[in-house]
């Protein structure tokens, strides 16, 4: 009896084994989810939270259209785009030509690019920091390799209750386009990133990191500001008045490290694609810009 | 009669101390990890609720449930092991029961413990060259599939060994006797090894629920993504093989690196809900072992 | 007719037992698999970077307009991390490991033996998220340090990760050892503390060494606590406090950026092939001194 039932209770098993990976093939074409269109969105950790919350709000507009966002960085994006891995990449940096070639020639396509809002980059320190403004060639003095600041006292800064006197940079991997965008804007194209930063996977670890350390300095896209960190003002050169990072002074260029946010697709969008990218663009999609901490377009 | 020389107590007093000072060796190990374990739990519980459980993410993940994330754990564990588990217990079979001792079984077993020790991560990257690129289980795209044949190669092993260790304390005496009374090798297995293994073979599979529900490295490289709402009625909710999921280890990540502005016990949430399913896990496979034990004839 | 059925189950059975063959070879097919595939998407690099400095140079910057492969810095990372993690996780592991298989009742044993394998469960991202959100805070404050995602974080969490696996093997190893030798210890007079250190540990010693080394190949392979909780700096550490960065963290967080087919992705593969040959050569040690037991 006891072994016959555990044959039985054995097959049973491996019937609800096969039965799962017999469904899981044919019924998702059956019902619901099958039939909706799928758009993978890759891309930026700048504009994850921003793609997210895109996402959501469409799920109420187009049911039939369900969006995938990945993170991982600009780089992520533009890799799948060229890959052909996803159907619109997000970008907080330019393609590089490298990028666009790429995709002209492995996808014979001709990269569309959408700017989809702006980002001032801000610049942030631990709340006990008193640095009230920094200019963006001191800030490439303490990212460069080979850089003269490595010290607080150096730009005149004593941090209250910190321990020791060094700068903790705090920097981002190289697959986010925030980093590639402050290479080339504040460390200089011809310039290498000092390799002993801290490169945090996320602008939210990143925030989270300097909150949590006082003699740290990093950089985030302006809608991760939290009340436990300092947004810095940012002056071009020493000795210039240092600009707070906004709406105004991101678009009307006043403040130094302000960028366009993209989205790139493989030729001209169309269908399910098309209408997404395009509510994107609409009032609609425009105020998730704002109400994730972003600027958006400006009204024409 | 016997009065304690100076000697005997010493004796007495190092063999205390002996057992004193390996109770804190272990204890030094154990308690922490309990209390790091006990404060995550504590911290997340305000927000787990049956709601949390089944409702969708929201606001970029910072508000609402994590349904599709647990959803998506689901299918990948499932369809994973739907994969690895008779691989793995036949292969198991092969090893134990069929394989004579040559240079090549023993390649294989080497071969099967090996593979038990690769990083999980290079097993990602042999998913994304195997599955994603090589094979294109969706057209170069990531997806559930890739993501769980990428997890079946690295239960499998773990399957195998366990499975093997079942086997092998099935007595050999009760094969011999099936074989007298002329049993093939094969109806030896079935009506004789199999069943009073099967409690340690379960076990071993079970326990892999929780290892592929924890993995995070090798998924996120070949099918989960960190965004993707799906309904919440209804069972068919991903589609395997053209979908990706998110999933509940990436949801931790996602949002403790990268959604801002979530509540800090959300993420603590997440982390006891993983913790719960391994607690979950691990508890179905001690009462299998127990309630199958029982049936044990020798 | 019976013949017939009989027959029928004779193929039915040879059908069976093939399919048990070809399932049996798949695990050296997948062993194969993984280094092949791996290797094949890693090695169009070796002629394209020069492998001396691959493996030597310190400088990693794959996304520059001159690009520089050297996980030099990496190696390091990793060695650092795993030998503090072994350096706490060997005395307490094996400690803990004498405690369960020598000095505690059957209840105890059982039950510590559940905890234990339970903690070998959780996953490694909640141990990536602990080190982030527990431990960082914990360290600033509790050791006066500027940053506290570093070095000792990371080797922390891989050494709590790692215990379950040394106790449990530690105590196969432990009970293997004759009850002979226990005896003959306690007849001569020695007192416990005496039997442990002058007749087990020796007589268990493969077993112990094997524990260690499958714990050194969990510690090199694991990939999210460390990925979250070791800082991600890539620089030769100086203190134990200094953050650093590992092999496996840097596969998981760039791999994705890169297209496939570019450097950038190959070395990432390579680097993919370096690990695997690591883990490879420390679990054949690991097995092959089990071996050695078993034929003794």
């Amino acid at each position: 009896m006891g072994v016959a039932s555990s044959i039985r209770f054995a097959a049973a098993l491996a019937a609800v084994a096969v039965l799962v990976a017999g469904c899981g093939g044919g019924g998702g074409t059956a019902s619901g989810p099958g039939a909706r269109t799928t758009i993978a969105n890759i891309g930026s950790d700048t504009m994850l939270n921003l793609a997210a919350a895109w996402a959501e709000a469409y799920d109420r507009v187009d049911p039939s259209v369900s969006v995938e966002v990945s993170g991982g960085g600009s780089g992520q994006g533009a890799a799948a785009l060229i890959n052909g891995s996803c159907d619109v990449a997000n970008c907080s940096r330019k393609l590089e030509e490298r990028e666009a070639g790429e995709i002209r020639s492995r996808r014979s396509r001709e990269p569309k690019e959408h700017i989809v809002g702006y980002d001032a980059l801000s610049i942030f320190v631990h709340r006990s920091n008193p640095l009230e403004e920094i200019s963006v060639e001191d800030l490439g003095e303490m990212y460069r390799d080979g850089g003269t600041i490595t010290r607080w006292s150096q730009i005149g800064v004593t941090i209250p209750g910190a321990k020791g006197d060094a700068i903790i940079l705090v920097n981002r991997q190289n697959s986010s386009g925030t980093y590639h965008y402050f290479k080339e804007a504040v460390v200089g194209k011809k310039n290498e990133f000092r390799l002993s930063a801290l490169h945090m996977n996320g602008s939210k670890d990143a925030v989270e990191l300097i909150a949590n350390t006082p003699n740290s300095i990093g950089y985030s896209g302006m809608g991760y500001a939290t009340p436990e960190v300092r947004q810095v003002r940012v002056s071009r050169k020493r000795g210039e008045r240092g600009i707070a990072p906004c709406a105004v002074s991101a678009l009307d260029g006043s403040y130094p490290i302000a960028r366009p946010m993209f989205m790139y697709t493989a030729g001209e969008p169309e269908g399910a694609l098309r209408a997404y990218l395009e509510w994107i663009l609409s009032p609609k999609g425009q105020e998730i810009v704002e109400s994730t901490g972003y600027v958006p377009r400006p009204a024409r | 009669m016997f009065t304690a020389t100076p000697q005997v107590r010493r004796k007495a007093r190092t063999e205390a101390a002996a057992r004193t000072f390996f109770a804190l060796m272990a204890a030094a190990m154990v308690v922490p990890l309990l209390a790091i374990v006990g404060y995550v739990v504590y911290r997340g519980w305000p927000v787990l609720s049956w709601t949390f459980l089944t409702t969708n993410p929201t606001h970029g993940g910072t508000q609402g449930g994590i349904w599709s994330a647990l959803v998506g754990t689901i299918y990948v564990v499932f369809l994973s092991l739907a994969i690895s588990a008779p691989i793995g217990v036949l292969a198991a079979v092969y090893l134990n029961e069929y394989a004579k001792d040559t240079w090549f079984t023993r390649v294989v077993n080497l071969a099967v413990v090996n593979l038990a020790g690769v990083p999980s991560i290079v097993h990602g990257l042999f998913g994304v060259g195997a599955f994603v690129y090589f094979l294109n289980v969706n057209g170069g795209k990531k997806s559930i599939l890739a993501a769980a044949l990428t997890l079946a190669v690295m239960t499998l092993p773990v399957i195998v060994a366990s499975t093997k260790e079942a086997l092998a304390s099935v007595p050999v005496a009760f094969r011999e006797a099936c074989w007298n009374v002329g049993a093939t090798r094969w109806q030896t297995i079935r009506r004789i090894v199999l069943p009073n293994s099967i409690s340690g073979i379960l076990t071993g599979v079970i326990l892999q629920v929780s290892r592929t529900a924890g993995e995070t490295a090798p998924v996120m490289l070949t099918g989960v993504t960190t965004w993707k709402m799906i309904e919440q009625t209804g069972l068919f909710l991903y589609h395997p093989i053209t979908d990706q999921c998110m999933a509940l280890s990436m949801h931790l990540y996602y949002i403790q690196t990268q959604a801002s502005g979530a509540p800090k016990a959300l993420p603590f949430a997440i982390a006891a809900v993983l913790i719960g399913a391994v607690l979950v896990v691990n508890a179905a496979s001690i009462a299998v072992r127990v309630a199958l034990r029982s049936r044990r004839k020798w | 007719m019976a013949e017939r059925r009989n027959g029928m189950e004779m193929v039915a059975e040879k059908a069976i037992e093939l399919l048990i063959r070809i399932c049996g070879i798949s695990a050296i097919v997948f062993v194969f698999g993984i280094f092949f595939f791996v290797f094949r998407e890693g090695a169009p690099a070796l002629a394209k970077i020069d492998l001396g400095e691959f493996l030597t140079g310190g400088k990693w910057i794959p996304t520059s307009h001159q690009p520089r492969y050297g996980v030099g810095a990496l190696i390091v990372g990793t060695l650092s991390v795993t030998a503090v993690a072994m350096a706490i996780a060997v005395p307490f592991g094996l400690g803990a490991a004498v405690f369960v298989s020598e000095f505690c009742g059957r209840r105890t044993r059982e039950t510590l033996k559940i905890v234990i394998e339970l903690l070998a469960a959780i996953p490694s991202v909640v141990w990536g998220f602990i080190g982030l959100s527990v431990m960082s805070p914990l360290l600033i404050h509790g050791f006066h340090v500027p940053v506290g995602v570093n070095l000792f974080n990371g080797a922390i969490l891989l050494a709590l990760m790692s215990v379950p696996i040394m106790v449990s093997i530690g105590e196969d190893a432990l009970k293997a050892v004759p009850d002979s030798y226990r005896e003959a210890a306690l007849a001569l007079g020695a007192t416990r503390w005496q039997t442990v250190w002058r007749v087990l540990v020796p007589a268990a010693r493969n077993g112990l060494l094997a524990a260690v080394l499958l714990g050194v190949g969990r510690a090199i392979g694991e990939t999210m606590a460390v990925l979250m909780a070791t800082g991600h700096s890539i620089r030769i550490p100086e203190t134990l406090f200094d953050p650093v960065c590992t092999l496996t963290a840097t596969i998981a967080a760039e791999l994705g950026e890169t297209s496939k087919g570019s450097t950038h992705y190959q070395v990432l593969f390579l680097i993919g092939v370096l690990l695997f040959s690591i883990t490879f050569v420390v679990n054949l040690a690991a097995d092959l001194v089990v071996k050695g037991i078993r034929k003794r």
